[in-house]
This record gives structure tokens, sequence and C-alpha cells, in this order.
């Protein structure tokens, strides 16, 4: 072993290194054994944190190690690295033993291969070798498509074939890990990540990114007419945060979508997805107003925390607003100041229960008609040109690794060789992985075989 | 009947079942074993039934917002178990080993009694984040990949069990005289371990995709290295390496029945240590 090593060039062994699949199950397990720390170390939190946490001497020392944002470490991009050209030695070094299978087929069984596979059976009839082969085609075409027909040294031999496709699937799967690397870099170099808070009834063409806090141009103008919460039914748990949402180019409407969480806008490439809210300003209040002496009613609107004018020198002034108060709904917390601007006590008038507040039997009764909440809907903004590239890598990686898993290349042959007036047969076949299976999968088509064969043969095998 | 009920039928049914392939182990008559996956495949029975009732009921309760059942801790729990029971049949259906019974019915027992004892089991409507088709190709297809893989690690402490025996056994090895002659043939064990995992594999590999394209639906990332798509993706690699150690000599038998336990241990920690010591996007609602 040792001779042999020093024997080989330097090259060559950088190269057996590379395609190594000790090195491929070494690289997979460290890159399992490393993904932990970060899933133990919060990743890319504020320095104070982790002082605060592990202390200075620990901090510098992550700093130093990159546990900070070890995702992107060099060390970790590096193991990514090395796991690529792995897996790319590795495929160019057996995918030609492969490719031989479709560009050159066995299609003349070796004596060996007829001898000694696990699946073979062996006839002696008297009918002659044509007679035989054409109907030994027949069979075989209908369990495994087409069959190729050899002469060679005087016998003739069949071969068919299937499911040769499942010897790619692990080459498929390994492209398609390279595929999904290649999508994800893309999408890191020439996509970003971002966000936006946009009042309702307001308009943006910036949004800012995540990684600078730098504002980047969308492009066109994105406006948001509206943003609601819906509740469950007698329930405060949410059910739908909705954004109605316009795109102006040129200060045309070209597209209007009301998004929701799970799903998105995205026009040019560009996706807006909806992720919070807040409120944005001063509620907006219509309130009913009666005197209670004269049966007056008055129709007024107040923002919040502004002062109205009522009758006589009075006048009142909304404090507080909520959509839900317990379970009674939205309501209002407001006081009425005296003429001589004297605030009185606070109250609250509930929406849904607008005769209330005459129970108070204050000078004048409320009830809260409307109100409208300013809100702000906030956004991710997100732009990732290579998400495809990452999607067709994971389509390929499925298709790959199925055909890999659940099918396998079945091989058949046949010779025919006339001996002493009687055509000798004999068959063999192999499946490239699932072999007990196959075995039985092979033992009924013997069935059919000797069914074909018609029993005509007194020396069976098999 | 609702739901409850049934689904404590099931456990009953486990019980039983676990029961019954003990006895065969002890036993070690075939009519016994019958019992034993007889009972296991009533108890699944009642199991899908179950599950479809909890779905049935979830309408009936939130009206239009009724959902398939596989949104919470509880829900993704009693449908683990199912999927494990599952597996384990289809496997008996090709090679009839039914010891593997007495170390696959105890993680579905165990599973039941869990959920029935410790979780909530309300039927909530859920917030929005969890409205989305994807949630349950999602839990579908990762907990076959758990169960499978579950199913792997049963059968690796089996042939762990059995191998030292048998190597040091002298003469026809398949007379092995005990207990653990009556297990299947190491050989055999190996084999359910490698199918169990070529199950598994390609179904916790669906489960990251669909985790993905979910998050790329919901946030806009399909990738953001949360602690529990960080753990699903350290399963996918032990597994990974699990796959390719068949290629390589010295790391079959009993390495490869090691890297199964080892798998399943990150397997079982991805699905509910993460949840419980890390923190993260994926926790879930009321559980
Ligand atoms: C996480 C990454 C990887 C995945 C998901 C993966 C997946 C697969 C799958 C599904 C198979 C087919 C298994 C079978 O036939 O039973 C396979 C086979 C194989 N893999 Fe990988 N693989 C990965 C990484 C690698 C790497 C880095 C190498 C490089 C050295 C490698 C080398 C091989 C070889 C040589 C085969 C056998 C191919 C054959 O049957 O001709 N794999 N892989």
């Amino acid at each position: 072993m040792s001779e042999k090593q020093t024997n080989t060039s330097l090259t060559d062994r950088i190269w057996d290194f590379f395609c190594s699949l000790k090195l491929t199950i070494i690289i997979l397990l460290l890159l399992a054994l490393t993904s932990v720390i970060g899933t133990l170390i919060q990743q890319n939190a504020p320095a104070e944190e982790y002082i605060r946490e592990y202390g200075q001497a620990n901090y510098e020392l992550f700093v130093k190690l990159q546990f900070i944002d070890m995702y992107h470490s060099w060390w970790f991009i590096g193991l990514l690295g090395l796991f690529s050209i792995n897996l790319i030695c590795c495929s160019i070094k057996h995918f030609p033993r492969v490719w031989k299978f479709v560009a050159d087929p066995q299609l003349v069984a070796s004596p060996g291969t007829l001898k000694n596979s696990a699946n073979r059976a062996e006839y002696a009839v008297k009918e002659d070798a044509a007679q035989v082969s054409r109907r030994l085609s027949e069979l075989l075409k209908k369990e495994y498509g087409k069959v190729t027909e050899t002469e060679k040294d005087g016998k003739s031999y069949l071969f068919a074939q299937k499911g040769i496709y499942s010897r790619f699937g692990a080459y498929v799967t390994h492209l398609s890990i390279l595929i999904i690397m290649a999508g994800a870099i893309i999408g890191n170099l020439w996509g970003y990540k971002a966000y936006v808070n946009i009042v309702e009834g307001t308009s943006t063409d910036k949004v800012w990114s995540r990684s600078g806090q730098q504002p980047v141009e969308l492009g066109f103008t994105v406006r948001c007419d509206d943003f609601d919460v819906s509740y469950y039914p007698n329930s405060r748990r949410p059910k739908d945060y909705t954004s109605d949402l316009v795109v102006l180019e040129n200060g045309k409407e070209v597209l209007k979508k009301t998004i929701e969480v799970n799903d998105p806008l995205t026009y040019k490439g560009i996706t807006f997805y909806q992720s919070s809210y807040g409120p944005a300003g001063n509620a907006f209040f219509k309130v009913k107003v009666t005197e209670n002496a004269t049966g007056k009613v008055l129709n007024l609107d107040a923002r919040q925390g502004e002062h109205v004018k009522l009758p006589n020198g009075y006048a009142f002034a909304i404090s507080n607003f909520t959509e839900n108060d317990r379970q009674f709904g939205p309501a209002m917390q407001l006081s009425v100041n005296a003429p001589d601007g004297k605030p009185g006590r606070p109250f609250v008038v509930w929406k849904n229960y607008p005769q209330f507040d005459v129970k108070r039997a204050g000078i004048f009764s409320f009830e809260l008609i409307d109100f409208q909440e300013p809100q702000y809907t906030g956004l991710q903004v997100a732009k990732d040109p290579g998400v495809e590239i990452v999607w067709l890598g994971c389509f390929l990686m499925m298709f790959g690794s199925m055909s890999a898993f659940f099918f396998s290349h079945k091989r058949v042959w046949v010779c025919l060789e006339t001996e002493a007036g009687k055509t000798k047969i004999q068959l063999a076949a192999n499946a490239h992985r699932n072999q007990a299976g196959f075995s039985l999968a092979f033992d009924e088509f013997k069935q059919k075989l000797d069914a074909t064969i018609e029993n005509k043969s007194p020396e069976k095998e098999g | 009947m609702d739901s409850g009920t049934l689904f404590n039928l099931v456990t009953i049914a486990y019980f039983i079942s676990m029961v019954l392939f003990f006895a065969y182990l002890a036993a070690r008559t075939n009519s016994v074993g019958l019992a034993g996956n007889l009972t296991a495949l009533v108890g699944l029975i009642l199991h899908t039934a179950a599950l479809g009732m909890r779905w049935y009921e979830s309408y009936q309760i939130l009206g239009g917002d009724g959902r398939a059942p596989l949104t919470n801790l509880y829900e993704s729990v009693v449908f683990f178990t199912w999927s494990i029971v599952l597996i384990y049949l289809l496997l008996d259906l090709k090679y009839k080993q039914r010891t593997v019974g007495a170390f696959t019915m105890p993680f579905a027992l165990f599973g039941q009694l869990g959920a029935q004892m410790w979780l909530n089991d309300s039927i909530d409507p859920l917030v929005p984040a969890l409205q989305s088709n994807w949630l349950t190709y999602h839990v579908i297809t990762c907990f076959i990949g758990y169960a499978a893989f579950a199913l792997a690690c049963g059968v690796s402490i089996m042939y762990l069990m059995k191998i030292g025996k048998e190597e040091s056994f002298e003469g026809d090895k398949s007379k092995m005289p005990g207990l653990l002659g009556f297990f299947p043939p190491t050989r055999v064990l190996d084999d359910i371990n490698y199918r169990a995992i070529m199950i598994g594999f390609p179904m916790l590999t669906l489960g990251i995709v669909t985790g993905a394209a979910w998050a790329n639906y919901a946030w806009g990332t399909y990738w953001s290295w949360d602690p529990k798509e960080t753990w699903s993706l350290i399963v996918w690699f032990i597994y990974a390496a699990f796959i390719h150690a068949r290629f390589t000599r010295g790391w079959v038998g009993r390495r490869a029945a090691w890297l199964s336990i080892f798998g399943f241990a990150a397997t079982l920690f991805c699905y509910l240590g993460v949840n419980l010591v890390l923190s993260g996007l994926h926790s879930y609602g009321g559980a």
C-alpha cells in the first residue's frame, strides 16, 4: 500500500483526496456538528448581549472564531466550498462509468454473466433458434420495452433493459445541490432583503435595506390604500392582516392586490410581504352628542387629544381609544370640560352599546358612531433573482433522489445456441439495487418464461 | 363518538399490541406475533378514523376556518405515531419480521400517551402565519420522515443487541438459541435499517423543501438559519452521511447502526428539543 502511494504522483493523490467518499462522510458530519454552534449561540445579536451572557473574554473569542455570524464565517463557507469540490470531483470520477451503460451497453452476455448471475434460467428445446428467439423477444418486449438482437460466434444474443435513468439519480441529486448553492449565491449577490412602513393612504418609492439601513430605490411607487386586522368571531385572536396595495408607474395604477400573511404581491421581481402594523398618528372619530336637558343632537368630528366645543361653553376631548376593550369591542375614553375650563372625570363609551352613556346622567351623553385609526402597514420587501434557481434545484433533488432510491436499472440477457439439434437457451438478469425485490419479480417472470417455452423443456433449471 | 374517545381507543390498541409483541418475544409462537400485528392494524384504522374525525370536528367548531389536524404540537405528535405504525406495517408486508414490532410499538405508545397526558388538545383557530397549504405538506412529509427514522433506530438497536452474540457464536448462525437467535438475521436488520432510511431521507428532503417554500411565501426568505431549520439540516447531513457510508467499507453494520441511532437522537432534538431548549420562529401555538 505504502509502496503504491509513493508511486502515484502528488496530483493523483490530491485528486484522490478530493474524490474520496470518506472525505464526503467526514465533511457531512462536520457540517452537522459545526451547524450546532449557531443554534446554541444566538446569531447577529448586539455585542452587549454576548458580553452580558458570556463575559468580555468569551465575547472576544467568539468574534475571533466568527461564532457571532457563523453561517457566513470563512471557515463555514470554506467547509461548504470543500464540500462542493468533493461533490464535483467525485461525480466527474464516477460519471464515465455510468455513462458507459448508455453509450456502450453490454449487448452480449459473457459466459460468466450467464453462469454466475443470481437470477438465471436454462432450457433446451427442440424448436429452432430463430423461432425461440422471436417468441422470447416478444415476451421481453412486453416486460422491458426494446429488445436488441446480436449475432456473434454462431450464437444469437438478446438484450433488454429497463430503468437506466435510475443510475443517473445520484448525479442529478448531486448536481441539484450545486444548483441550489448557485441560486443562493445569486440571491445574495444581486438580491436584497428590506422593509418599509407605509401609512394608510400614502405611498413610497423607497424601501430600507436590512443590511445597511440604506434606502433602496424601487423604480416604481407603492401605495397602501387600507390596512385591516380581522378577528375570529368572539375572540381576540387575529384571523388576518390585510393591506390593499397599489403599484403605480409614472402616476398610473398598474397593479392592485390585497395582500395578507402567506399571500404577497410581486412586481418586477420585487415581492412585498405582510409583516407588521402599527398606529400612525391620532385617531379620528365621529361622535353623536345629545344635550340631555334639551334633547338637542349634534354630530361632531373629533381627533384624539383635541378639544371640541360643545354648547354653552362646554368642550370635550377624547383621551384614549382601543379597538377592542376586553370583550366589548371598540371604546373611547373622554372627559367633558366645564365652561371655566376645569376638566371633568374621564369616562368610557363603547361603540357597541350606544345607550349606556345615558345612564351616566351627565349634561351631555355621547355615542361613538364611527372611528378611523390611521395605521401603517409594515412590509418585508425581498428581491431574490436566485429563488427560481433554488426551486429548480429542489425539484431536481427530489426527482434525482427518488429515482436513485426507488428505481433500479434492470437488465436481461439471453443466449441461444444450437447444440445437437436442440436449441439451448440461457438467460440471466440483474438489477443494480434492491436485489431481493428483483429476485421475487424474476421468479414471476420465469413462470411466464416457462409458459412461453411451453414446458417443452425436459431439463429445466434455475 | 368524538375524536378524543377514538384517540383513547387507539392508545389502548397500541398498548395491547405492544404487550402482544413482548409476549411474542417470550413465547415465540407465530400466532401471538400475528395477533400483535392485527391489533396494531386495528389501532391504525381507529387512528385514521380519529384523525378524520378531528378534521371534521375542526369544521364544526370553527366553521369555514376548519383545517387538517396538523397544526400544533399535540396534532403533530399524534400524526407522528400514526406514521410510525403505518411504516412498520408497510415494512412488515415485505419483511414479515414481527420481532421488529416489539421495538416499534413502544415508540408509538409513548407518543400517544405523551400527547394525551401532557399536551393541549383543544382545536383553536389558526394565527395568520399558519394559514397556508404549505403547512399541511410540510408537516406530513417531515413526520413520515421522522417516523421512518424512528423505525430505523429501533431496528438498529436490535442489530447492535444481536451482532456481538452472533459474531462470537460458533456454528450455524441461523440456529442461534435464545431471544437474540429469534431476532431477524443481522443482515436483514441492516437491510431494513437502510430501507427505512431510504424512505425517510427523501421525505425529510421534501419536508425541508416545503418548509423553505412556505417561509419564502410568508416572509420572503426560504432559509434564515433559525434553529429549527438548522437542526433539520443537521439531521439531513447525518442521514446523507449514512447513505454514502453504504458505499465505503467499514461504515456498514455496527457503524451504520450507530449512525442511525445518532441520527434519530438528532431528529428528536430537532422535533422537540429545539422548541423546549432553543428559541426560534417555529414555536407551536398554545403548546
Ligand atoms: C448532502 C449532500 C449529498 C446528497 C443529498 C447526496 C445524495 C446522494 C444520493 C441520493 C445518492 C444515491 C444513493 C444510492 O444510490 O443509494 C448518492 C450517491 C452517491 N454520492 Fe452523494 N450526495 C451528497 C453528497 C455527495 C458528495 C459530496 C459526494 C462526493 C464525493 C457524493 C458521492 C456519491 C457517490 C460516489 C454516489 C454513488 C453514485 C453511484 O451510485 O454511482 N455524494 N448521493
